[in-house]
């Protein structure tokens, strides 16, 4: 099939396949699960953001009846700094560990120190009450500035700065650091092309610490087997890559030993794919010899889970007269909270992406705070760098005196550039994204009222690829049962299914998909990173092919004669030879199901690779906004999302997709961040305090949906998950510049932070200094 | 130690005794005393609406009222929203317009839709949002659970 082919299914909206069990609150979630005699779990955790573990006393919760078991991270096998897994994700069994449990210090507001298994959990809640933790506290350290000062206290004495390349280290200069690692990405020569610009706009630019805030609560359920196995339920994204194999690592038991069992997950968007209870929850098991839950509370989940990194970063960028924009360059530093791993690499990789600059420099910063590990988040990273180029070009804009679309066409990447990664474009959508952004009615509507304002800003994300076991398998009753390894978060069954219609021609009524367990099936990729819908439909439209074919084989030697002669109408009917009558044979696919097993028994396809990739997306977003400039509150008047999705599965679902992640990006740009005291301690743990947008907070949100096909891929699909949240940050602070003529330059833009900016601009006192 | 204590109520139509720890929300009596597990928990504290049912005709978050109060009182919960086996009008519009992607937050919001409409059937777009304003969703943006609420009400 190419990609110019026109579908009969694909394209079409119909009704998800595990969509009746969840209208109707049949669907179980990780939280559902219930086990003969299950106990249940609850954490003690750190109420201050940095202190030593003097000495932890569990006898009175011990002593508590309906108390089965206390654990620390003693409980767990070598803590200790012994390096495990391999490449970037590489780290050692002290940070691994430490991440869920305590081990010789508490990091972070929240960090758990001790778990405990009552057979109620009222009563468990009444025993982490009873252990007493001894703590000698420390100073924080809660921001990259802070955290890169020399004097700064130190999260870990044994952290150095990984440099690019593996540059040595000087040995005067080996001693602590808080900074886990420095990457650069370069392109031309910066330095000397500044002297070629005509116009230099240079900021800096602060963005808040956010949750991807997922409805449900993170969980997990354990239960281990008298044969010394363990099976886990729980909600997260990967039932391989973030369950099983690292809680094998963790337990240090072979990853056969472990089965993990998806459960229906109640959102994630990067935030499950780290493990916090599962391990507490098989260490309890083990312990007392009985099935164990934990279920995270709210609080739990904004304390110890998720956020993504709150960033500081320096811009500049140079242009010539004409508009052409000739050089760039970021200082970027991020919280990756109190372990490595922050957004930063992400960061750098997709930064100035929408366009062709042929000197850049990107210094990224990976910097550990007292604050919780930070996950994964929607095109993780990239919001905050696109929140900063997007200021910059409409600084530039407004120097040059542009139209802001104007200049974003004019220097717009296209396929064939090469970006400062090494990555050369592909056929994709950059330019006809802006121009059919620039051409759109809201675009070109006209915005009236006092304190409004437009703004437009541009996102890019490079989806990934992964890995996808699969079997399908023709029932006797003319239907398909598919079976995968990947989690269905939004929909992605719904395009599963379309495939096999698509490819087979039967009903999508059909076909059944379900997602499997780790000893049901082979490895596979995690769902994230906007690769999973191509990457699985990509597989599974082989292994329709590969029925395809079989069945064919088959109704050949039913009607003895070669498969040149059976031909595979549109509606999945088979034509053969003639009869005798001189008519050809036919078959329907049911037929042809029926008598699948006495004719060589079952057919089935399958696959254990991918290789398809999601592509280069890309996004533009326009908005309009109001401020009320007597409080600072902004709200959002109207906003469209302009995609490339390259082919749209399930049009509703992209739709979905985009407006989702577009509300996300407008909580991060407006009022989502996490508030930590002087002391450290997190003071908006909570769905009223962590502000998240609501209903009544957004319009409709219009998607303008283009598809330029994916040539990676046999449908033309791009992945779709992260590209909505890529914009909003820029396209928001630009609409606020332009409705009061003041540029948000540390987001969100709450009313305190823009009333600040109003009265600084009219030249009085701001919030802080009248109070 | 705590005590335990037997309810009565009426929920989604069926006369039901249980047992409840006296501590236990309506929330965790449904989900592990009775086992309507269709009720959600976000927050557990009144701010997502996940867990919203409809108790003695208005709508509550039931991790905000005790099981204790629950004696006499009649209770809907998502579980109940079906009639004769069949979807309502607004169970239906979720499906067609695709009104969930994650579906965990989903149960709150057709038992607070449809007290919504049993309200006022013919509410405007604001009158949805602010209603709703009660129940978080994370993967929509509401875009596509406002029009199925519209949708509903539409067909009505």
């Amino acid at each position: 099939m190419t990609t110019t082919e026109k579908f009969r299914i694909i394209g079409t909206r119909p009704i998800r396949p595990d969509g009746i069990d969840k209208v109707t609150g049949r669907a179980d979630y990780g939280a559902d699960v219930h086990l003969p005699r299950m106990l249940h779990a609850r954490l003690v955790r750190s109420p201050h953001a940095h202190a030593i573990i003097k000495s932890i006393d569990v006898s009175k919760a011990l002593a508590l009846p309906g108390v089965e078991a206390v654990v620390t991270a003693a409980d767990f096998p070598d803590v200790n700094d012994e390096r495990t897994g391999a490449g970037p994700g590489a780290t050692t069994r002290r940070f691994l560990i430490s991440n869920f449990i305590a081990t010789d210090k508490a990091l972070y507001y929240g960090h758990p120190v001790a778990a405990v298994a009552a057979t109620d959990p009222h009563i468990a809640e009444d025993a982490i009450a009873l252990i007493e933790v001894e703590y000698e506290v420390l100073d924080p350290v809660m921001t990259v500035e802070r955290a890169m000062q020399p004097d700064s206290p130190i999260l870990h004495p044994t952290m150095r700065t990984a440099e690019p390349m593996g540059a040595p280290k000087d040995a005067a200069e080996d001693k602590p650091t808080n900074i886990a690692s420095h990457l650069q990405l370069a392109m031309g020569d910066v330095a000397a092309a500044w002297a070629d610009c005509d116009i230099i706009v240079e900021d800096e630019f602060h963005t808040g610490t956010a949750h991807q805030g997922y409805i449900e609560p993170h969980t997990a359920t354990a239960l281990w087997n008298p044969d010394g196995s363990l099976v886990i339920y729980s909600s997260s994204q990967g039932i391989f890559q973030i369950v099983r194999d690292p809680l094998a690592t963790i337990l240090k038991i072979p990853s056969s030993r472990i089965r993990a069992i998806p459960m229906e997950i109640g959102g994630g968007f990067g935030g499950k794919n780290r493990l916090y209870c599962e391990p507490l929850a098989a260490i309890l098991a083990q312990k007392t010899g009985r099935p164990v839950k934990l279920t995270m509370t709210r609080e739990e989940v904004i304390q110890a889970t998720g956020p993504t990194s709150g960033t500081y970063i320096r811009g500049k960028m140079g242009a010539k007269n004409d508009g052409t924009i000739v050089a760039a360059q970021f200082w970027m530093a991020y919280e990756a909270g109190a372990w490595p791993g922050s957004g930063v690499g992400g960061g750098a990789n997709h930064a100035f992406g929408n366009y062709n600059i042929p000197n850049t420099l990107v210094d990224g910063y990976d910097v550990v705070v007292n604050r919780p590990r930070n996950a994964a988040y929607r095109a993780p990273g990239v919001p905050a760098p696109t929140f900063a180029c997007e200021s910059l070009i409409d600084e530039l804009a407004e120097r040059l005196d542009r139209e802001p679309m104007d200049l974003r066409i004019q220097n717009a990447s296209k396929q064939g550039d090469r970006r400062a990664n090494g990555m050369v474009l592909p056929l994709s959508g950059n330019q006809e994204v802006m121009e059919s952004l620039k051409n759109s009615a809201h675009y070109r509507s006209e915005l009236t009222g006092s304190n409004t304002g437009r703004g437009v800003a541009m996102g890019f994300w490079h989806a990934g690829s992964g890995s996808h076991s699969i079997n399908a398998v023709v029932n006797n009753d003319g239907t398909v049962s598919v079976n995968t390894g990947a989690v269905d978060i939004g929909g992605l069954r719904a395009t599963e299914a379309m495939t096999v219609a698509e490819v087979l021609g039967i009903p999508y009524e059909s076909i059944k998909v379900r997602v499997m367990d780790t000893d049901a099936i082979g490895y596979s990729t995690l769902t994230a990173g906007s690769g999973t819908a191509s990457g699985t439909s990509a597989s599974i439209y082989k292994v329709a092919k590969q029925i395809k074919e079989r069945l064919i084989e088959r109704a050949a030697k039913i009607w003895e004669t070669d498969v040149a002669n059976v031909t595979w109408e549109p509606d999945a009917s088979l034509t053969g030879p003639a009869s005798e009558d001189g008519k050809p044979k036919t078959m329907t696919f049911r037929q042809l199901a029926s008598q699948l097993q006495g004719t060589g028994g079952p057919v089935s396809g399958h696959i254990d690779t991918g290789g398809a990739t999601g592509g280069p997306t890309y996004a533009g977003h326009i908005v309009d906004v109001q401020v009320d400039t007597d409080t600072g509150k902004v709200t959002i008047l109207r906003y469209t999302c302009v995609t490339d999705v390259g082919k749209a599965m399930h049009p509703s679902y992209v739709e979905g997709q985009l407006q989702g992640g577009a509300a996300q990006g407008i909580g991060m740009a407006l009022t989502e961040e996490y508030f930590y005291d002087d002391k450290g301690v997190l003071r908006n743990a909570s769905l009223l305090d962590y502000r998240m947008p609501t209903a009544l907070d957004l319009p409709m949100i219009d998607t303008i949906v283009l598809e330029i096909p994916n040539p990676g891929h046999p449908m033309g699909v791009r992945g779709v998950g992260e590209i909505p949240i890529v914009p909003p940050m820029g396209a928001i602070s630009n609409a606020i510049a332009d409705a009061i003529g003041v540029r948000p330059r540390s987001l969100p833009a709450t009313p305190r932070v823009l009333l600040d900016q109003i009265l600084d601009r009219d030249g009085e006192k701001g919030v802080d200094a009248a109070s | 130690m705590s005590q335990r204590i037997i309810v009565n109520s009426n929920i989604n139509g069926e006369n039901i005794e249980f047992m409840a720890d006296e501590r236990d929300s309506l929330l965790e009596a449904l989900r592990d005393r009775i086992g309507l597990t269709g009720v959600k928990e976000g927050c557990n504290n009144g701010n997502c609406g996940a867990c919203a049912v409809i108790m003695d005709g208005r709508l509550v978050n039931s991790c905000c009222v005790m099981a204790a109060e629950c004696q006499d009182a009649s209770i809907t919960t998502v579980e109940g929203l079906e009639k004769d086996g069949q979807l309502t009008t607004l169970q239906q519009t979720f499906l067609e317009d695709a009104a969930l992607q994650c579906g965990i937050c989903t149960p709150g919001f057709l038992v607070a839709a449809t007290a919504l409409l049993e309200f006022n059937p013919h509410p405007t777009e604001h009158e949805i949002r602010f209603w709703l304003a009660g129940n978080l969703c994370r993967c929509t943006g509401y875009d596509k659970i406002i029009r199925a609420v519209q949708h509903a009400a539409e067909r009505a």
